[in-house]
């Protein structure tokens, strides 16, 4: 059976899946083709097209279940105080929060088709606007009114500049890195602004239900990005624009307009993040969220994101973030350098984009030919 | 058709009144106002030094970084400058690194001043600019970032930071003791790792407790921000379950790392600071976090080392001092500030 024309040879395989698809199984189908069928129904996911970004995803939950086993092998003394895990799930969720906030808007832009690289300058001014001691002087609702206008005002800004300013984004998001950086060091006079708003303040510090605030801040917002990517006309369109703009400016999108509505939705996330940060440092200063731009901008890419736009998924990227953090923890519960860290970091950059590369589907096929599968 | 133009331009109307507001709201919303800090000044006692003497220019140049401790010693030099009448004070911005202070600087020789105070950006790499001033006959005051050659300048002024480790682990091994702790669990939490600085306060502080049998069990390096020292503090408490002392290298990063510690709601150990900010000493004061003492470094050296730049560009010694002329090093000693002491160094934080 394994040499049968059906099932491993690439193009009548990919007809026989197309159908398959959407509806799980068809019966009849099933009865009439027998086991090898239901085998291959079974499998659709894994060799369809419309599953890839489900099996990306799979296989970065492979990844951070490593990552987690590493660590319960080499701190097995830390590892078996059920407590402890639970809060070291919790902890790690709460250093992906703020990368995470402002990764789900980095997806948005670049699926779009763009990149914006002045997100760790947004957090940071936004951060200094909304501690300084006039702002605090309006209490909480002031300092996140501010902090959110700030942020979408920003990505407004860069969204004007690279539609109608025609500027590579590449250029304009780097113009506005080192100007708002500039601005909010200005701003705050070189200070660290302490934050004395308890409210503020308690989001990082309180938990309900067990669970922090800060982590539902980010389940809240990666839930409104993955609604607004995959089930509005927007996100539909965002995946129109940044895989062809041409075609999507001839179906009757308006580009131009939807680009800008991009860097304003990264702004925001950026604002969301800055006010995050904020309450879990205390403080803000103008060189807060340093390079969280790149953190980002990596995570978005290792959760299959493609960096020329057109194709993304917003849990691939809370994937993405979350084994960064998960990295983070492995290293500082083994006390090692930072150094090493963030080689490892640069290494599963590389190998998660390498491994994109090769096709699923011929792995598959090779493992097929190599009756290595149950089909 | 109508109607519907219509209601997008009641729309437009109110989206627009809107952002006019929002835009009035934020702009009022920059303002830092606050009581002026006081600087950290002497003021000129009569007798002495303080006779004013031959009018003095000195040029100064300190690199424009995103921290308080370096505003602080830009703000230290300016004021230390204003309260002497023969003292004309000129400062050039540094810009943003070695090259670009370099670029400042040859501007600052070409206005002939009588004396140069630099905190350069990097003391290897504007040696060159030292060597080069003193021929040209203008006495450079090094600033704490130590130039590697004798000759590039007449007056080197520094902190201690292999010192600063030295105060923060003494104070923990003393303190260790006093408690009686047996097998302490000790952290560090550490500045930007690629630093020469940061290498010698962690040699310092290794070095000290290595004398009383002791050892870090983890150490991080943070960036100088709070949100990196939140950040790395997290991940140390959540490596030691049970701790007996953290020394974290700056105050203010410092802000961060408390921060961390109160959301993880642990208390069982006490911390050192580094750097001695205001806000440490006054927490330091009040008693009621777990920061229990600073090791100083303190910015008030560029106050000192424009009075000194003054008496070097008059020719003048320090009047408490038999020697006609000013010394050729100072390094401050870094000290610790406890609850007990901190009553005297409020007035040096920053």
């Amino acid at each position: 059976m394994s040499d049968s024309p059906p099932t491993s040879t690439a193009a009548p395989e990919r007809g026989a899946q197309l159908p398959a698809q959407s509806p799980p199984v068809d019966p009849a189908e099933t009865a009439l083709a027998g086991e090898k069928a239901a085998a291959g129904g079974r499998l659709s996911w894994w060799h369809g097209e419309g599953g890839e970004g489900a099996r990306r995803n799979l296989a970065l939950i492979g990844v951070l279940v490593v990552l987690i086993v590493i660590g319960a092998a080499t701190r097995s003394d830390l590892y078996s105080n059920p407590d402890w895990v639970w809060d070291n799930v919790l902890s790690i969720l709460k250093l992906a929060s703020v990368v995470g906030v402002v990764t789900v808007g980095m997806t948005f832009v670049i699926i779009g088709g763009g990149i914006d690289l002045s997100v760790g300058a947004i957090v940071a001014l936004a951060g200094v606007w909304c501690t300084t001691l006039a702002t605090q002087s309006y209490g909480a609702g002031g300092m996140i009114f501010s902090a959110l206008t700030v942020g979408v005002c920003v990505g407004l800004v860069n969204g004007l500049l690279i539609s109608y300013g025609r500027l590579v984004p590449f250029i304009a998001t780097l113009a506005m890195l080192v100007a708002a950086r500039g601005l909010a060091a200005e701003i705050s006079d070189k200070q660290t602004q302490v934050s004395d708003n308890n409210f503020i303040n308690g989001l990082a510090s309180n938990n309900l239900l067990g669970i922090p605030l800060l982590v539902y801040i980010l389940a809240a917002v990666v839930a409104a990005g993955w609604v607004l990517l995959n089930r509005t006309t927007f996100g539909r369109r965002t995946v129109a624009v940044g895989g062809n703009p041409e075609a999507a400016r001839l179906a009757g999108i308006d580009v131009k307009r939807h680009t800008v509505l991009l860097y304003a939705i990264s702004g925001l996330c950026c604002g969301i993040a800055a006010i995050m940060l904020t309450a879990q440092a205390n403080s803000a200063q103008a060189a807060m969220a340093n390079l969280y731009e790149l953190d980002a901008i990596a995570a978005a890419i290792i959760g299959g994101t493609l960096l020329s736009g057109g194709r993304g998924t917003i849990i691939g990227s809370l994937l993405g973030v979350i084994i960064f953090a998960t990295i983070t923890n492995l290293f500082a519960i083994n006390g090692l350098t930072t150094e090493a860290q963030n080689m490892v970091k640069g290494g599963i950059i590389v190998a998660a984009v390498l491994v994109q590369q090769v096709q699923f589907r011929s792995l598959t096929q090779f493992l097929g030919r190599n009756r290595l599968t149950t089909t | 058709m109508t109607q519907h133009s219509r209601d997008l331009s009641r729309r437009r109307l109110l989206f627009g009144g809107a952002a006019v507001g929002a835009g009035v709201l934020l702009a009022g919303c920059t303002s830092n106002e606050q009581q002026p800090t006081e600087a950290q000044t002497k003021a000129a006692a009569p007798g002495g030094n303080a006779e004013p003497g031959k009018r003095v220019t000195i040029g100064f140049s300190a690199p424009a970084a995103d921290h308080g401790w370096i505003a602080a010693i830009t703000n230290n030099a300016k004021a230390q400058a204003g309260t002497y009448s023969d003292v004309e004070f000129k400062t050039v911005e540094a810009g943003a690194d070695a090259a670009a202070q370099r670029a400042a600087l040859s501007t600052l020789i070409s206005q002939k001043p009588d004396v140069i105070v630099l905190l350069p950006h990097d003391g290897k790499e504007l040696n060159a600019f030292g060597l080069e001033a003193m021929k040209a006959g203008i006495p450079v005051v090094n600033l704490d970032r130590a130039f590697p050659d004798a000759k590039a300048y007449r007056l080197q002024i520094k902190g201690d930071n292999y010192g600063m480790g030295v105060a923060a682990a003494t104070y923990i091994v003393e303190q260790l003791k006093a408690k009686g702790a047996s097998n302490p669990v000790i952290a560090e939490i550490a500045g930007m790792d690629e630093l020469e600085l940061t290498q010698e306060r962690t040699k310092g502080f290794n070095d000290t407790l290595a004398q009383a049998g002791l050892k870090v069990a983890n150490r991080r390096a943070a960036r100088f921000t709070a949100d990196s020292g939140q950040q790395e503090a997290a991940q140390l408490l959540q490596a030691l379950p049970k701790i007996d002392a953290i020394w974290n290298h700056d105050d203010d990063q410092g802000i961060g790392v408390l921060a961390a510690i109160q959301q993880a709601n642990r208390s069982e150990f006490f911390m050192v600071g580094g750097a001695g900010s205001k806000k440490a000493i006054e927490d330091i004061q009040a008693d009621n976090t777990v920061l229990k003492a600073t090791v100083t470094y303190s910015p008030s050296m560029a106050s000192s080392a424009i009075s000194l730049a003054r008496l070097i560009g008059q020719g003048r010694g320090m009047s408490d001092l038999v020697e006609l002329q000013v010394p050729k090093e100072i390094i401050l000693a870094s000290e610790t500030i406890t609850k007990e002491n901190a009553g005297d160094y409020v007035k040096l934080g920053f």
